[in-house]
């Protein structure tokens, strides 16, 4: 059976539409991240999901059971805030069993699920202890234990990560990674950071203006984005996009040239290409400084110790990422040669539709 | 040097309060207390008596009928005032238009003078007249004597005196709501909380602070109540209704006793005092357990 079901999901505040017809299928317990950039609607998806907020129009369902009609507490779903939103006059042990008393579940399976919990995030230590004296980390934590005593059909988490510091979210991110094996629900988590989508998620579902741009397991929309803002969205640093021209070369892989009259032989099949302007895409990893090839001055250099970034500018002025060697002798103004691997290029269409080489490289 | 400088200008700026401070506030309470010490009279004839006055006031019926009445008045209006209050607060606390309109409405009252509120109660109370003496005797019945009655003189006492006070605890309580956050109503919502659980889980212990403040505020301001008692009843009947600050007014300016009108008012300062050291002391011991 699958998980949620969203259909046609319309919403509105005032005259500014913020979501467009959104419809997705979730399997059992697949971990889903709703990626996009501030305003995309992906919060908003998720509130109406919880009940926080209405749909204009659509239906949510859960396990075959329409619950867009139900209030949230009733809705089988347990939420993770952004900012936690704990009580802060309650102990850690009354936050967690503050749901389930509500429900009336009796005490002795309050105390049993709340030890359980506490075990699991190990803060069994914590559990008498108010939110003000823990640190962001246990905090969140007992955010989650809140959300895991209730046993929800569905876990929905905003942003769960973005309040930690940078050493915490790694480490978080992997603890997320292993308490989602534990728990028998699917999870919804909305970010903009699509390395926490990426490493996390089973699907990505790339928000953008209202509307779902493409879902899909990380590394199909890695290398297969469906348009070019998922391109440029997914992936960092993001793909290069230069407007590109084919030629008249035969074949039935399509060939273009740049604006600096460089050619770049695609994988991809000429037949399905679209008429008018096109958009080369290359990921940095496919673009290599190399003794000879296109021609590009060197804007700026960024090393990273395994590898050097080096953000150039082709004869035309258009900007291109370029991946080097870790000890890269790349400097700011050197005129460099860049090798373009064709085969691994994306095109996309005047309507941003996004074309991709027959055999997915690995 | 500049130090000095920073200094003086320091002073300069505090300096014009200070001097007013001391010479209306400071100067006026030790004289208080050293008058409260003599037989004294309004054309400044003075006798030291030691602690007669004190003796006197202890020994007086008269000043025990206006304590009792007092602590009644304060109980009658503090614990009511901050039940109304609250209910107003929860019920104003939202951005409708409407809303806007009634927490102006509620708060117009507190501009009044106290003279204007008290007559507007009078209009309200008075027997043979009065609104309510209209309404009882329209509907067959006979119109409560609400400011001949000694037991009724409290009451209406009170319900002026809430009616003028409603707008600032109300506003410290809206402040208050304000200061919630609104994940936590929606945390709530999640958690399968009702209204009633929403309230004295979550809005109430979050309002821990205002309450307090508002309780301690009420209940130094309903310990000094004055005007509307003067006014309304004039302490009477047979002094049913005078709190202590009207007896000290009476005994100073009425039969020129400053000495001991100051040694009641001493004793009334004291008592205002402990009263708020010690409802500070319960709130400091109470959050610290809370915490």
């Amino acid at each position: 059976m699958p998980s949620l079901e969203l259909i046609d999901i319309r919403k509105a505040f005032g005259a500014t539409s913020v979501l467009d017809g959104v419809s997705l299928t979730m399997e059992a317990k697949e971990f889903i991240a709703f990626l996009g950039p501030s305003g995309s609607g992906k919060s908003t998806l998720l509130r109406i999901i919880a009940g926080l907020e209405s749909a204009d129009s659509g239906e949510v369902r859960l396990e075959g059971e329409r619950i867009d009609t139900l209030p949230p507490g009733r809705r089988g779903v347990a939420m993770v805030f952004q900012h936690y939103a704990l009580y802060p006059h309650m102990t850690v042990r009354e936050n967690m069993a503050f749901g389930l008393r509500n429900a009336k579940v009796p005490a002795d399976e309050i105390a049993r699920r709340v030890k359980q919990a506490a075990e699991v995030l190990e803060i069994e230590e914590q559990l008498d202890k108010k939110p003000a004296q823990m640190s962001g980390g246990q905090r969140q934590r007992v955010a989650i234990g809140r959300a895991i005593v209730k046993q929800p059909k569905l876990f929905l988490l905003d942003e769960p990560l973005s309040n930690l510091d940078a050493a915490l979210r790694m480490r978080t991110r992997v603890e997320l990674a292993q308490l989602r094996q534990r728990v028998d629900a699917a999870v919804i988590m909305v970010t903009h950071d699509q390395a926490e989508a990426m490493t996390l998620a089973d699907r990505m579902v790339v928000m953008n203006e209202r509307r779902i741009q493409q879902v899909g397991a990380p590394m199909d929309v890695y290398r297969r984005p469906a348009n070019a803002f998922v391109a440029r969205f997914v992936g960092s640093p993001a793909m290069t996009l230069i407007p590109a021209t084919l030629t008249e070369a035969q074949g039935d892989r399509a060939t273009v040239q740049l604006g600096d009259g460089t050619e770049v032989a695609t994988g991809v099949a000429r037949a399905g290409l679209p008429q008018g302007p096109l958009e080369l895409g290359l990921r940095p990893e496919h673009v290599r400084v190399a003794a000879e090839g296109t021609a590009a001055s060197v804007d700026l250099v960024e090393r990273l110790g395994e590898r050097t970034l080096v953000y150039a500018r082709l004869a035309d002025g258009r900007a291109i990422t370029a991946e080097d060697e870790g000890d890269s002798r790349a400097r700011i103004g050197d005129k460099v040669h860049l090798r373009i691997d064709g085969a691994a290029a994306h095109l996309f269409g005047p309507d941003g539709a996004g074309f991709h080489a027959e055999e997915p490289r690995p | 040097m500049k130090g000095t400088r920073d200094r003086l200008a320091g002073f300069a700026f505090v300096g014009p309060f200070l001097v007013l401070y001391a010479f209306l506030l400071i100067y006026p309470l030790f004289m208080g207390i050293g008058i409260s010490f003599h037989r004294a009279d309004l054309f400044g004839a003075r006798r030291f008596v030691g602690l007669e006055n004190y003796a006197r006031a202890f020994a007086d019926p008269i000043a025990w009928q206006a304590l009792a009445n007092t602590v009644k008045l304060t109980l009658l209006i503090v614990l009511p005032l901050t039940a109304i209050t609250l209910a107003l607060a929860l019920a104003l606390n939202r951005a409708t238009k409407t809303a806007a309109v009634f927490r102006g409405i509620f708060f117009s009252s507190s501009v009044l003078s106290v003279t204007i509120v008290t007559l507007i109660w009078r209009f309200i109370l008075t027997p043979d007249a009065g609104l309510v003496a209209k309404i009882v005797t329209a509907a067959g019945g006979t119109p409560p004597p609400f400011l001949s009655d000694p037991n009724l003189t409290i009451p209406a006492l009170a319900i002026t005196t809430i009616w003028w006070s409603v707008g600032f605890p109300m506003m410290l309580f809206l402040a208050g709501l304000q200061q919630i956050p609104a994940d936590m109503y929606e945390a709530a919502a999640l958690d399968n909380a009702g209204p009633w659980t929403r309230l004295f889980k979550i809005t109430l212990p979050s309002l821990r602070r205002t309450l307090i403040l508002v309780v301690m505020l009420q209940t130094a301001a309903q310990l000094q109540l004055f005007g509307q008692a003067q006014l309304l009843t004039a302490g009477g009947p047979s002094g049913a209704s005078r709190p202590v600050v009207l007896l000290i007014f009476e005994v100073a300016f009425g039969r020129w006793e400053l000495g001991y009108a100051a040694a009641l008012a001493e004793l009334l300062f004291l008592l205002v005092l402990s009263v708020t050291l010690i409802q500070y002391w319960a709130v400091g011991r109470a959050a610290k357990e809370a915490r």
